[in-house]
C-alpha cells in the first residue's frame, strides 16, 4: 500500500519536475514526424548559430535573475550595440556607407565599443536597482526605452534615412558566419564564442567570491549585508558584466544577420527571460546553473526554428512562446512554494 | 591590555528615529573574559544598541571604544574588521547554499577573487570539530534543522576570532541539550578572553550564565551589577521599574463541557505536525508550549484552515467542520491571531476602522456596498471594550503602540463572533504594563465561554494565564497536564521529546 502511493509521488513528483522538458521533446517529435527534414545538419547547425547570440544574452540576464531582478532593457542594448558596431564596419567598397570617410577599423575596436555601451548601461541598471533601489523590471524598462530612441536618433539621419545598415565588412562576416570543417561537419564559430562565454561566465559563477556574492545576495540580501558583503558594489558589477555580454552579443548579432535596422534585438529580451526560466534560473532568486541556461537557450531556439520550419502561422508562434514561458514560470514557482 | 580594563565601552549613545528617541545616553561596558547580560523589555532598545555596534545603525551622539580605541563603525564589515560578530536573532542566512558558504560570506579564502573550496571547506571543518557541531559544511543550508542552523550561525560568530561577541537571544530555537552545549562553547570563548554579549529573556540562563548584567528600560540604561547580586525578581523589578507583584490577573474562568475536539490531525505537506489529538473545553485556556520549530504554528494554521492536513479530523460540538480556508474558519466560529503581528495582523498604511473591521465584512456589506454607520458604532466598541488608547478611529494602526494594535486585532475577531480564540504569541512585542490587561482580557473571554488556545514561547506566561498546557515536540504531542502540576523543568524536558 505504502509503496504503490510512493511511486505515484514519485512519478508525480517527475513528471512536476520535467513537464516542462517533456512537453518541449514532444514538439521536437512533432517536428521531425511533420518534416523529417527537420533533422538535417544544417538545420543543426543554424539552430546552433542562432542560438549562440541569444545564449550569450540570457548568460548575462540569468545573473540578474540571479539576484531577483530581470532585465527587459537587454533586447535593445543589443540593438543598439548591434547598430553601432554594424555602422563602423561596413564594406569601404560600399558608397552609401554610413561614415563615408571611414577607415577600415579592426574588429577589435568597435567589438569593444559595444561592449563599453552594454557597460554603460548596465551600470545605470545597476545603479538604479542597487542605489536607487528601483525594482529592476522598472529601471530596465526606462533603459529599453532609451536604448530603442537612440538606435533610432544614430540611424535615422540625412542624406541616408532611416535605412538598415548593410554590406558589412567580409572580415568581419567571416569572423561570425564562418565555421571550423571537420570533414562533413561544419562547426559554427559562434558556438565556439558562446562557449568560451559560457566558460569564463561559468567559472565567475562557481569559483569568484564575486559569484558566490550574488548567489548569497539573490539568495538572502540580509545576511549578505550582516555579513560584510558589499551589496550595492557586487549588485552594480553583475549588471556591468550582462551589460558587455550584450554588447558581445549586439556586436556579433549584426554580423550574423548581415544587416541591422531599429528592430535587430526587438524582443529578444523576452526571449533570454525565457531561455532562463526555462533552464531553471529561479525568480524567486539565488538558483541558476549555466548548464540551465544553456539548454534553455538551445531549446527555445529548437522550438522558434521548429516552428518555422514547419511553417507554423507566425501568430501562432507568438502564442506557443508565450505559453511555454507562463509554463516554465508555474512549474517553477511551484519547486519552491512553501506548502502549507 | 593591562591598562584596558574593558574590550568594549559604549558611552552616552543616543540614538532617534523620526518620532521615537530609541536610545538615549546609553552606557555598556565589558569586561574581556566575561559574559555580559543585556536585559531588557522588548522595546527597550537593546537590538538597538547592537545594532550601533555592529555598525547597522549609526548613533546621533555617544563613543564607542575598543580595548581603549576609539572607533566608529558605517558598517558591518568595519565592525567584524574590528573584532565584532554578531549572531542575529533573526537567522541570517541563505538558504539555497551550503554550510561553508554561508559561514564565509562575505569574507571567501583564496587570492585575486577566485575562491578556495579546498581551504574553505578545511576551515568549516575544523571549526566545526573544535565547537562539536556534527554538520557536513558541505550540506545545503535548507537540509538543515532550525537548531542546526542556530548552531552553525554560532560557528560563524565564533570563526571570526572575535573579542567581542553579540548574541541576539539564540537559545530560542534550542533543546535543552543544546543550550548545554552552547553554554560549553560560551564557556570556551570567555577562556579565551572574548567578551561576549548575551541578550535573552529567559532568567535561569541569565543567571547561570553571565558575570554581569545591564538592564536598560524605555531606550535609557538603568543599572549594571553582577549577576551574583541579583535574582530574577530584582532583574524584573530593573526591567519593568516597579514592584511587579502581580504579573498575572486573577484566574477567574471556569473550564466546561468540551466544545473542541481535535483527533489524530496530519499536516499534507511534510514537515509539520504529525497525528495530533486534543480536546478543548468552554471557557478553558489551553496553552501550547515548545520550541521554536515544533509546530505549534502549524498546529494553529491547520486548524483554522490555512494549512492543510492529510488525516485527521476537526469536531465542534461533537460535528465534524471542514475548515479548508480562513473565510470557513471564520463562519464555523473560529478565530486566528497570527504570531507576526506586523507581517500577517496589521494592515500597517490603514487606520484603525478598516484594520478592526476586515474579518468581518461580510457582515457590514448589502449588495456589495458597506454599512458605514454599523462599521463605525462596531470599530467604537472595540475601541472601548478593547480600551485601545487612539485619538480617533481614522489614526493609522502602525503609530499605536504593540499593545493596542494587539488589542485593535482582538477586537477585530471578536467582531466575527468566534467560538474558538486561535492566539499565537499574543504578547510578543508588548510591554510588561499592556501584557498584564492582554492576559485580563484573554481571561474575560474565556469566562464569556470561548475556548481559547494560546501558544506561546514565554513558559511562565502560559503558566501564569492557562489552565492546561500541550507540549509540542518536532510536530508531535508530547505530553500534557493540568498547569498546576507542570513545571518549567517539565515542559522543557516534554519539549525535547522527539528531538
Amino acid at each position: 500500500m505504502n509503496k504503490v502511493k510512493l511511486n505515484k509521488d514519485t512519478v508525480k513528483d517527475f513528471l512536476l519536475n520535467y513537464a516542462l522538458y517533456i512537453v518541449l521533446v514532444l514538439m521536437i517529435i512533432f517536428f521531425i514526424i511533420k518534416d523529417p527534414g527537420f533533422l538535417s545538419l544544417k538545420n543543426f547547425t543554424n539552430i546552433l548559430s542562432q542560438a549562440s547570440t541569444r545564449g550569450i544574452m540570457a548568460l548575462g540576464v540569468a545573473g540578474l535573475i540571479v539576484l531577483q531582478g530581470t532585465d527587459l532593457s537587454s533586447g535593445r542594448i543589443l540593438g543598439f550595440t548591434a547598430i553601432i558596431s554594424s555602422s563602423l564596419l561596413q564594406s569601404t567598397t560600399y558608397a552609401s556607407r554610413m561614415y563615408p570617410n571611414l577607415p577600415e577599423l579592426p574588429l577589435i575596436l568597435p567589438m569593444l565599443i559595444a561592449m563599453a555601451i552594454g557597460a554603460i548601461f548596465g551600470a545605470i541598471n545597476g545603479f538604479g536597482v542597487a542605489k536607487l533601489k528601483v525594482h529592476a523590471f522598472i529601471i530596465t524598462l526606462g533603459t529599453q526605452l532609451i536604448a530603442y530612441g537612440l538606435s533610432c536618433l544614430y540611424i535615422d539621419r540625412p542624406p541616408l534615412g532611416a535605412q538598415p545598415i548593410a554590406n558589412l565588412d567580409e572580415k568581419y562576416t567571416k569572423f561570425v558566419n564562418g565555421s571550423l570543417k571537420l570533414g562533413a561537419l561544419e562547426i559554427p564559430y559562434l558556438v565556439f564564442y558562446l562557449a568560451i562565454v559560457s566558460l569564463i561566465i561559468w567559472f565567475v559563477w562557481n569559483k569568484t567570491k564575486l559569484g558566490r556574492n550574488m548567489f548569497a545576495i539573490g539568495g538572502n540580501p540580509e545576511a549578505a549585508a550582516v555579513s560584510g558583503v558589499n551589496v550595492v558594489k557586487n549588485i552594480m558589477i553583475i549588471f556591468i558584466m550582462a551589460g558587455v555580454l550584450y554588447g558581445l552579443a549586439g556586436f556579433l548579432e549584426a554580423a550574423r544577420a548581415g544587416s541591422t535596422t531599429t528592430n535587430t534585438g526587438f524582443n529578444y529580451d523576452l526571449d533570454a527571460i525565457s531561455a532562463c526560466v526555462v533552464g531553471g534560473v529561479s525568480f524567486s532568486g539565488g538558483i541558476g546553473t549555466i548548464p540551465g541556461v544553456l539548454i534553455g537557450a538551445v531549446l527555445l531556439q529548437v522550438i522558434n526554428y521548429g516552428l518555422n520550419f514547419v511553417g507554423v502561422n507566425a501568430y501562432w508562434q507568438y502564442i506557443i512562446r508565450g505559453l511555454i514561458i507562463i509554463t516554465a514560470v508555474s512549474l517553477d514557482v511551484r519547486k519552491y512554494i512553501a506548502k502549507k | 591590555m593591562s591598562d584596558n580594563k574593558y574590550v568594549l565601552e559604549m558611552i552616552g549613545i543616543s540614538k532617534e528615529f523620526p518620532g521615537v528617541k530609541a536610545l538615549d545616553n546609553v552606557q555598556l561596558k565589558v569586561k574581556p573574559g566575561t559574559v555580559h547580560a543585556l536585559m531588557g523589555e522588548n522595546g527597550a532598545g537593546k537590538s538597538t544598541l547592537m545594532k550601533c555596534l555592529f555598525g547597522v545603525y549609526i548613533e546621533d551622539a555617544g563613543e564607542i571604544y575598543i580595548e581603549g580605541k576609539k572607533v566608529k563603525f558605517k558598517n558591518p564589515k568595519q565592525a567584524m574588521d574590528n573584532g565584532v560578530a554578531m549572531v542575529h536573532q533573526e537567522l541570517n542566512q541563505v538558504l539555497q547554499r551550503n554550510v561553508m558558504d554561508n559561514i564565509w560570506l562575505g569574507r571567501y579564502p583564496g587570492k585575486a577573487g577566485v575562491v578556495n573550496d579546498k581551504e574553505m571547506y578545511e576551515a568549516t571543518k575544523k571549526v566545526l570539530e573544535e565547537l562539536e557541531i556534527d554538520v557536513d559544511p558541505r550540506v545545503k543550508m535548507a537540509k538543515l534543522s532550525v537548531s542546526q542552523r542556530q548552531m552553525v550561525e554560532i560557528a560563524k560568530a565564533v570563526s571570526y576570532n572575535a573579542k567581542i561577541l553579540v548574541l541576539d537571544e539564540p537559545t530560542s530555537s534550542l533543546t535543552e541539550e543544546e543550550v548545554k552545549h552552547l553554554f560549553r562553547i560560551i564557556n570556551k570563548l570567555r577562556d579565551r578572553g572574548c567578551g561576549i554579549i548575551y541578550i535573552s529573556h529567559k532568567m535561569e540562563e541569565i543567571l547561570q550564565i553571565s558575570d554581569e548584567v545591564t538592564v536598560m528600560r524605555d531606550g535609557k540604561w538603568v543599572d549594571t551589577k553582577p549577576a551574583k547580586e541579583l535574582t530574577t525578581d530584582k532583574i524584573i523589578k530593573l526591567m519593568v521599574g516597579r514592584d511587579l507583584t502581580h504579573r498575572f490577573p486573577p484566574k477567574t474562568n471556569k473550564p466546561g463541557e468540551v466544545i473542541l475536539e481535535v483527533k489524530n490531525l496530519t499536516g499534507t505537506y511534510q514537515p509539520s505536525i504529525k497525528n495530533v489529538s486534543f480536546k478543548l473545553r468552554k471557557g478553558e485556556i489551553l496553552g501550547i508550549a515548545g520550541l521554536v520549530g515544533s509546530k505549534r504554528t502549524e498546529l494553529l494554521e491547520t486548524i483554522f484552515g490555512i494549512a492543510h492536513h492529510s488525516e485527521g479530523e476537526i469536531l465542534l460540538h461533537g460535528k465534524k467542520v471542514e475548515n479548508t480556508n480562513a473565510s470557513k474558519a471564520i463562519k464555523n466560529g473560529f478565530a486566528l491571531l497570527t504570531e507576526e503581528r506586523r507581517a500577517t495582523g496589521i494592515f500597517g498604511k490603514l487606520d484603525i476602522k478598516s484594520n478592526a473591521i476586515l474579518a468581518n465584512i461580510n457582515g457590514y456589506s448589502k449588495l456589495g456596498v458597506l454599512d458605514d454607520k454599523k462599521m463605525t458604532k462596531d470599530t467604537q466598541w472595540v475601541i472601548d471594550s478593547m480600551k485601545v488608547k487612539t485619538p480617533s478611529q481614522k489614526t493609522l494602526i502602525s503609530t499605536l503602540s504593540g499593545g493596542n494594535q494587539q488589542k485593535v486585532i482582538i477586537g477585530r475577531w471578536l467582531l466575527t463572533e468566534p467560538e474558538i480564540l486561535l492566539l499565537d504569541e499574543p504578547t510578543r512585542g508588548i510591554d510588561v504594563g499592556a501584557k498584564y490587561e492582554i492576559y485580563q482580557l484573554i481571561i474575560d473571554l474565556a469566562n464569556k465561554g470561548k475556548g481559547i488556545i494560546v501558544v506561546s514561547s514565554e513558559m511562565p506566561e502560559l503558566l501564569g494565564i492557562c489552565d492546561r498546557i500541550m507540549v509540542m515536540s518536532n510536530g508531535r504531542l508530547a505530553g500534557e497536564g493540568l498547569t498546576e502540576d507542570l513545571t518549567q523543568e517539565d515542559i522543557m524536558a516534554m519539549a525535547a521529546k522527539y528531538i
